[in-house]
């Protein structure tokens, strides 16, 4: 296999807090990586390390073949989004692609066949300033001038937070489309939703990495059960279900309750007679496939000591 | 391929710069309207001046003068003084302007020494005033001497002795334009720079510029030239309104001026930078600005304040301020015609400074985050 | 139009514009009192524009509402006593103990000083963080300060709390939390009115709507509007009806 980043005991803290603690993975050539976790679980800090832009405490990491020593070789070859989009607003859509082609070497005309098909839809607008575009256009303005000088690795730094969900199904597909010309593509998000866009994900939580692999996987090695329930009365559901016996933890997701229970003591016709006898109507109970947010906050709990 | 980077990166700059119209108008506006404030506030002509003469002769020759004097259009006698006590109180009452004193025995002077003495004193609270007024005094004693001295051999002098009160300094427009020159190039340099690095690094562009292959001093130079420029071209225009405008002189050599200028420049721009590298956003690095860099420049550079007159203690301090040591030279070359072999000194003095902010900010602006 | 007691929030063609940009486009909506209330839409919908018209921030160009029993147009003033408001995630000041937060909230509220001492201890103990009341906020888990936001956005008991997005970017156990404190507060008889880019969260709402281009296009339970667009989902209905709005620019 042919890895485009290997990173290695990447440690690295802030005053007394660890951002990054002992984190090691690697990301193969034309892969979808994702990294799963909530603000402050350490994303940005890591992607800023590997993009060389911030240095680590210890460990080291290649990327594209080039120790974190390199930047200048590393710079030149990996495309970066930042967390905020970092796009000029008082320069136009144009100007801002064309400040980015020079800096990095290269011009519009060059790599245009990159970015077309995202910048078709900016085409119209390229004379607007970049600060008065919608969330959407910022996004894709922005992913347009991390790829114009046609870089082999591209880190994109939360590149969905704030977006709507319309326009979030959008940017994946159009991440997915990156990745079929080959392109390796680090992406960090906090949506538990979007892990199955990716082909692998690392967990990610306060600095240090819960697992790591194909999203499937994950919650096929889920441990427990998950069991979900809905009745006609929600609010009186979430107090009812605490008396079921065996339950490790009780979430609500969307209309339905998520119970884990330990696999061998789970059983729906038991908790369907608890909820009748409780008075609920219209009673719904199965056992289903745990999530990526179920595996996650499992993963959470047990991380905890 | 490296100059085509760094050439791009001048021009979005430059972009950045040009498209802020409001900044710029404040940038041209702010030198035109203090240098027109401080010429008009000054006027050039004067009429019906009071003057009080105290005149210690009695003898044909101060009469003669007196009359001469007050039968101009320009003066009017206010009132005749009889002691040298008195010059004081005639100033504070405020309606007097000048004070012309005639020696004793000038006409015997005059006549068997071929010298005579006549003391003018302005009040110099408006500087420009008083040395407009004694100017034409000295004028018409000049023009008496002239057909005093006809056909009478060897000639008679009549010495002027000059003498301002209360402003010695004799600060005036002239003193003041090397003043708002120097606040405006530290503005322009120092604040703008600083707060243009701090702008890309709240909007999170500096983080993308990072991972580029622009090395640091190819963002630094970008960002120094604009200013650069635009504070040369901002001085030039102060320099020339003041010159047209006011007749303000520039009796040193001009290149010499302009060489001093760029290397007040860039002594303001890499402070700028310096700044940049430590304030997190706009705000921070406008108000260490103000407050780190105009402030004690306004106040500690003898711009207003003539460094003489300060407390020991505040002396010692505007020695570090590098407007102190800019608008010195500035009023050397501008108005007394100094040359290189005045200025060095304080050349060497600004060089240096230039230096030291040049190597910390170079060795402080890295481009990683901390 | 008159307010029936049984309605919290009752707007009538509401409309706001920019200039020749029409933010929100003659919106009708009622808020029951005690609901739990989901705002969605697409960015640049117009949801933020809604918000602080009903929070009197402000004006509208046209229309009619009234919120918490009083009128948009001629008492703001009033409303803005009778709601909170916690804008993305939180408003505390970092720099601030958790008492000193508490205290400032109260005092910007006009609680009277013994009032304020008394509903300070109340807060403190019912969220069990007694042992953090002298800790700075930055020093406290986010948990807690999500917490710690939503009650002392409600210090002054509103009658309807509007929440912007508070969840964004937060951890899933920490998210469900906050929405336990949500359903908390509902049935202490506050209203909730909130908006997220979680589609899973807009199920938790006892009713949700959903603007798209300035307009109300879609508003009933979870479980009808899924009936109604034939949806297995909330996010399926979401992507049916938000179309991207990219001609538009955001305001």
């Amino acid at each position: 296999m042919n890895e485009r980043v290997i990173a290695t005991n990447i440690t690295k803290s802030f005053r007394s807090t660890k951002a990054l603690d002992d984190v090691s993975f690697s990301v193969n050539e034309g892969e979808l990586f994702g990294f799963i976790g909530p603000d402050g679980a350490g994303k940005s800090t890591l992607f800023r390390i590997l993009t060389t832009v911030m240095n680590a405490d210890s460990g080291d990491a290649l990327v594209d073949g080039f120790h974190l020593k390199d930047e200048i070789a590393i710079r030149s070859r990996v495309g970066y989004m930042p967390g905020k989009f970092s796009l000029y607003p008082d320069l136009s859509v144009q100007e801002n692609l064309e400040f980015f082609a020079k800096v990095f070497g290269t011009t519009v005309q060059e790599n245009y066949s990159i970015i077309k098909e995202i910048y078709v839809q900016l085409e119209p607008f390229k004379d607007r300033r970049a600060g008065k575009l919608s969330g959407g256009m910022k996004q894709k303005l922005a992913l347009c001038c991390a790829l114009i000088h046609k870089p082999r690795v591209l880190f994109l730094d939360e590149p969905t937070t704030g977006v709507d969900p319309v326009s979030r199904r959008e940017f994946w597909e159009m991440l997915g489309r990156l990745k079929q010309s080959g392109l390796t593509i680090l992406v960090s998000t906090p949506y538990m939703d979007e892990a199955s866009r990716c082909d692998r994900v690392a967990l990610i939580q306060k600095g240090k990495i819960l697992d790591i692999d194909p999203p499937g996987v994950i919650t096929k090695k889920f441990p427990l059960h998950v069991i979900a329930v809905k009745s006609d009365n929600m609010q009186k559901l979430r107090k009812d279900i605490l008396k079921v016996e065996d339950a490790e933890s009780v979430y609500g997701f969307g209309e339905f309750l998520h119970i884990t229970m330990k696999k061998e003591n789970s059983s729906t016709e038991k908790i369907e007679s608890l909820l009748k006898q409780q008075g609920h109507q219209h009673i719904e109970v199965k056992i289903i496939e745990a999530g990526i947010e179920d595996c996650f906050m499992h993963l959470m709990e047990h991380n905890k000591n | 391929m490296n100059r085509r980077r760094f050439f791009g990166f001048l021009q979005k700059e430059f972009r950045h710069i040009f498209r802020d119209r409001r900044t710029m108008l404040i940038l041209f506006g702010m030198p035109i309207v203090q240098i027109l404030l401080f010429g008009f506030a000054i006027t050039n002509e004067i009429k019906n001046v009071n003057v009080a003469v105290l005149d210690m002769a009695h003898d044909d020759v101060s009469r003669d003068i007196t009359n001469r004097i007050l039968s101009s259009e320009y003066f009017h006698l206010y009132q005749n003084l009889h002691s040298e006590k008195e010059i004081e109180a005639a100033f504070k009452s405020g309606k007097v302007k000048e004070v012309i004193v005639f020696e004793n025995n000038l006409a015997k002077n005059i006549y068997s020494k071929n010298i005579g003495n006549i003391q003018l004193i302005g009040d110099a609270t408006d500087p420009n005033t008083a040395n407009t007024i004694v100017a034409y005094t000295r004028a018409i004693l000049l023009n008496y001497q002239q057909e005093l001295n006809k056909g009478s051999k060897p000639p008679a002098i009549i010495q002027t002795e000059v003498r301002m009160w209360f402003n010695e300094e004799l600060k005036g427009v002239y003193l003041f334009v090397p003043g708002v020159m120097t606040i405006i190039m530290m503005l322009v340099s120092a604040m703008m720079t600083s707060i243009s690095l701090a702008r890309e690094k709240e909007t999170g562009t500096l983080e993308a510029l990072m991972v580029s292959p622009l090395k640091s001093w190819q963002v630094i130079l970008g960002k120094v030239i604009p200013y650069l420029v635009l504070s040369f071209s901002i001085t030039l225009l102060t320099l020339g309104l003041s010159m047209f405008v006011f007749h303000v002189p520039i009796r040193g050599n001009i290149f010499l001026l302009l060489g001093e200028v760029l290397l007040f420049v860039i002594t303001a721009l890499s402070f700028g930078i310096l700044i940049s590298s430590i304030a997190p956003n706009q705000m921070a690095a406008m108000l260490i600005s103000m407050m780190g860099l105009m402030l004690p420049t306004i106040i500690l550079s003898g711009y207003i304040f003539p460094i003489d007159n300060m407390p020991v203690p505040l002396q010692v301090i505007s020695n570090i301020i590098p407007a102190r040591w800019f608008i010195s030279m500035l009023r050397d070359i501008m108005l007394k015609g100094a040359g290189w072999s005045v200025v060095w000194k304080d050349t060497c003095v600004l060089a240096f400074m230039a230096v030291v902010f040049l190597f910390l900010a170079s060795r402080r602006f890295k481009m990683k985050l901390r | 139009m008159k307010l029936t007691g049984e309605n919290i929030i009752e707007v009538e063609n509401l409309v706001k514009r920019f200039g020749s940009f029409t933010a929100v486009d003659n919106i009708s909506f009622q808020v029951r009192k005690g609901e739990v209330f989901g705002f969605l839409g697409a960015n640049g919908a117009g949801k933020t524009t809604a918000i602080k018209m009903l929070i009197g921030l402000w004006s509208p160009t046209s229309g009619k509402a009234n919120v918490a029993g009083f009128n948009l147009f001629t008492e703001a003033e009033q409303i803005r006593k009778n709601i909170g408001y916690m804008a993305q995630r939180f408003s505390l000041y970092e720099d601030l103990t958790v008492i000193e937060n508490i205290q400032f909230y109260g005092g910007i509220y006009g609680l009277r000083k013994n009032i304020l001492k008394e509903r300070a201890e109340e807060l403190i103990s019912e969220l069990g963080m007694e042992s953090f009341r002298k800790e700075l906020i930055k020093n406290i888990p986010l948990g807690w300060k999500q917490k710690l936001a939503l009650s002392v956005a409600m210090i002054h008991k509103p009658k309807i709390v509007f929440l912007d997005e508070p969840t964004s970017g937060v951890d899933p156990i920490t998210r469900r939390q906050f929405w336990d404190l949500i359903y908390n507060a509902a049935e202490k008889g506050t209203t909730v009115f909130v908006t997220t880019h979680y589609m899973d969260e807009s199920e938790y709402c006892d009713r949700v709507s959903i603007m798209v281009d300035g307009r109300i296009e879609a508003l009933d339970t979870p479980v009808q509007l899924k009936k109604q667009f034939n949806a297995e989902s909330m996010d399926e209905v979401f992507l049916k009806l938000a179309r991207p709005t990219e001609v538009s620019s955001k305001q």
